[in-house]
């Protein structure tokens, strides 16, 4: 018999509110701490609560409680979201923060499509990030399209450039179809490095976005407040990575993530019930580097400069190890996954320089110790019946 | 006919360091089906061992270049032995039921603890380090055709480790084990082979034969820096597949293929596009890569392969 009492919880939008709150709060909280004793305690507070709370199985029913009522549950977090950004409004940095997170989380959004569903690695996340940044120079410098137009433009590019792999990722499985995503990250690193037209290693300038005849980079007064011009940033990157998770989150419930479910875990039984494998891996590998085209595409337009240095390999691994962290396939993951990858190192200044080395150790212990990641991906559930007793 | 002699020479030398490499890949990928990634970053830790180890010689006021090279080889050797075991004992024989992406993944997040920690710890480790020339420098003509007598030395002692490694396989009994382990793991056991001690032992030995890659390396640029590993790393890691995953000849040949692709892509792109810079080498040899994965998916000499469902 399956009794799972303690887990599933009696009342899940009075627990999602107090979660939203909960976590907003700290995030707050911990977006202000300026001292290091300040972040290191808040980061002790936070381990306790997490190792308590997944004690108390009560991240377990926060999850169920999200799975209960979706649509509340995105809801508040849009809602926290808001709030961070309305109480950080002056603050360039916070707010830049908060746009790299929600523009790699979409980025790893494609990435989960990609890797976490249909089980097509792509080592080269980075890329296809920096191949939307670049699009979106080349096409508002040179051409007078809307801005908005541009950026599914650059989507499509990044999409456009990766379907050039699909032959090899088709033909090619396991270690060998790795092979063909670093071999690309690689070269495209190098390519726009050595290439004049694209700036080589100085890289190109950004124009900042125009929506509707309004320019982002303008900061703006609403009642009487100055608001940092990253504030608009924020809000237009809240609304993307918002759209991408409800889109991917609207296709793993749909006969089309299932299918990529089933090409993922056996290929030989996906064949077998008549699943046309190499479609859903095309469709996979293109829709996912099209979110990260478009993520890359606002990005670029936030910092206004980029250089081959943003897309480099070890970028790439850095989201890749945002996929594996937050659980792989688990999309709602990843936003703390992301926000741990990279916000922390952004607060503890002293081990800024030791990222990388902290990071790649973290992923080894978690592959090691707890492969399925901080939050594992559930089974999904269609029929939201209580368990028959 | 100078310039073609130069070209070629060039490519050997590059081919013979590649191929070292790609056959460590090949071996650990024979013995447990991974691919540990961080391979070049191992071979990067090699070099600065050997370099810290002449340094410590020059410290204790011994001259002679020879017993400076005999000592920087053997600290690589030793150094890298020691960490390929310790890779396999700690990381890689733990996630052998874990999916093969994520040991891939795993290795590489260890290829970057690796660079990391030597930029981080090694004194002044961010910045190129001059690697010193141990080898006579003497200019050998041959009709036109002027070639360092270091980098010829360079050539045939990689040719030697080479053949080595290739007779150590065939040859002997350790060589027959891994073979057996590589062949069928649970057979071997039944045949009374150590499995785990050949399983360290096949990552001790590659490691090394990455480590006097590194050496190798650092005597021909006179240079040696922390993110070389990632570069040479890849591209072994693309010699073995090019060759076939888990082929000795395989590995070698995707060796000097990929330095062939190499050289071809500095010497002919340029006669073919004028003004193209020469770094376009590394997109051509890439870009043709990706095209052969495209063309022969297993590698040129494929693996035999077949799925029992």
């Amino acid at each position: 018999m399956s009794r799972t009492p303690s887990s599933a919880p009696r009342r899940p939008g009075l627990l999602l509110a107090l979660a939203t709150l909960v976590v907003t709060f700290y995030l707050w909280l911990f977006l202000h701490a300026e001292t290091q004793t300040g972040v290191a305690l808040l980061l002790a507070l936070a381990l306790a609560a997490g190792l308590a709370a997944g004690r108390l199985r009560l991240v377990r029913s926060v999850e169920i409680a999200g799975n209960r009522r979706p649509g509340l549950a995105r809801a508040l977090a849009v809602a926290g979201a808001l709030a961070l950004i309305a109480a950080f409004h002056e603050s360039h940095f916070v707010l830049l923060m908060i746009c790299t997170v929600l523009l790699y989380t979409t980025a790893c959004l494609g990435l989960t499509v990609q890797f976490g569903f249909s089980g097509v690695a792509n080592f080269a996340g980075a890329a296809f990030f920096g191949i939307g940044a670049y699009a979106t120079a080349v096409l508002a410098a040179n051409t007078g399209l809307p801005h908005l137009l541009i950026l599914v433009l650059s989507g499509a590019a990044a999409a456009l450039v990766g379907s050039l792999l699909i032959t090899p990722v088709l033909r090619t499985r396991g270690h060998y179809a790795a092979l063909v995503t670093i071999a690309f990250g690689i070269l495209f690193r190098t390519f726009i490095e050595v290439n004049d037209v694209l700036g080589g290693p100085q890289g190109l300038q950004v124009p900042g976005m125009r929506l509707f005849g309004y320019e982002l980079n303008d900061g703006f007064t609403l009642f009487g407040a100055d608001v940092s011009f990253y504030a608009s940033y924020a809000l237009l990157s809240l609304a993307l990575c918002g759209g991408v998770f409800a889109l991917v989150k609207a296709l793993e419930r749909s006969w089309i993530g299932l299918a990529m479910d089933v090409v993922r875990t056996d290929e030989t039984a996906a064949a077998t019930f008549g699943l046309h494998i190499a479609r859903w891996k095309v469709v996979a590998f293109v829709m996912g580097n099209f979110f990260a085209g478009v993520a890359g595409s606002v990005y670029g337009m936030i910092t206004g400069f980029i250089a081959p240095n943003n897309f480099t390999f070890p970028d790439s691994l850095l989201m890749l190890s945002i996929v594996v962290l937050g659980g792989l396939g688990n999309a709602a993951g990843l936003l703390p996954a992301a926000v741990i990858v990279l916000v922390l190192p952004e607060k503890l200044q002293f081990i800024q320089e030791y990222r990388f080395l902290l990071y790649a150790a973290l992923v080894i212990a978690i592959l090691l110790f707890r492969p399925d990641g901080l939050l594992p991906r559930r089974t999904r559930v269609f029929f939201h019946r209580e368990p028959q007793r | 006919m100078s310039v073609l002699g130069q070209y070629l020479f060039n490519g050997l030398m590059l081919g013979v360091i590649y191929a070292m490499v790609a056959v460590g890949f090949t071996l650990f990928f024979g013995v447990l089906d991974v691919i540990k990634f961080s391979h070049g970053d191992v071979l990067m830790v090699g070099a600065f061992a050997g370099l810290a180890a002449s340094l410590g010689v020059m410290h204790l006021g011994v001259e002679s270049a020879a017993v400076q090279l005999l000592a920087v080889v053997l600290a690589a050797l030793c150094v890298t032995g020691l960490l390929g075991a310790l890779i396999a004992r700690f990381l890689i024989l733990p996630l052998r039921k874990a999916p093969p992406l994520n040991t891939l993944l795993a290795t590489l997040m260890l290829g970057t603890v690796l660079r990391e920690a030597v930029r981080l710890f090694y004194p002044d480790g961010s910045n190129p380090k001059p690697f010193p020339a141990l080898l006579p420098s003497a200019t050998l003509d041959l009709g036109g055709l002027s070639l360092r007598s270091d980098s010829l030395i360079i050539l045939c002692a990689g040719v030697a480790v080479i053949v080595g490694v290739h007779l150590l396989i065939t040859r002997t009994r350790l060589g027959m084990a891994i073979r057996a382990v590589a062949q069928d793991g649970e057979t071997a056991r039944l045949m009374g082979i150590n499995f785990d001690a050949v399983v360290l032992l096949t990552f001790a030995l590659g490691s090394g034969m990455a480590a006097l890659a590194g050496v190798m390396n650092g005597l021909y640029y006179n240079e040696i820096n922390f993110n070389i590993g990632l570069l040479l790393g890849v591209i072994g890691f693309a010699a073995a597949i090019l060759g076939g995953l888990g082929n000795l000849y395989g590995a070698i040949l995707g060796g000097f293929l990929f330095a062939g692709l190499q050289v071809l892509g500095s010497a002919a792109l340029p006669a073919l596009i004028p003004d193209i810079p020469s770094a376009y080498r590394d997109v051509f040899a890439f870009a043709v890569v990706i095209v052969l994965m495209a063309w022969k998916p297993t590698g040129l000499i494929a693996e035999k392969s077949s799925e029992r469902v």
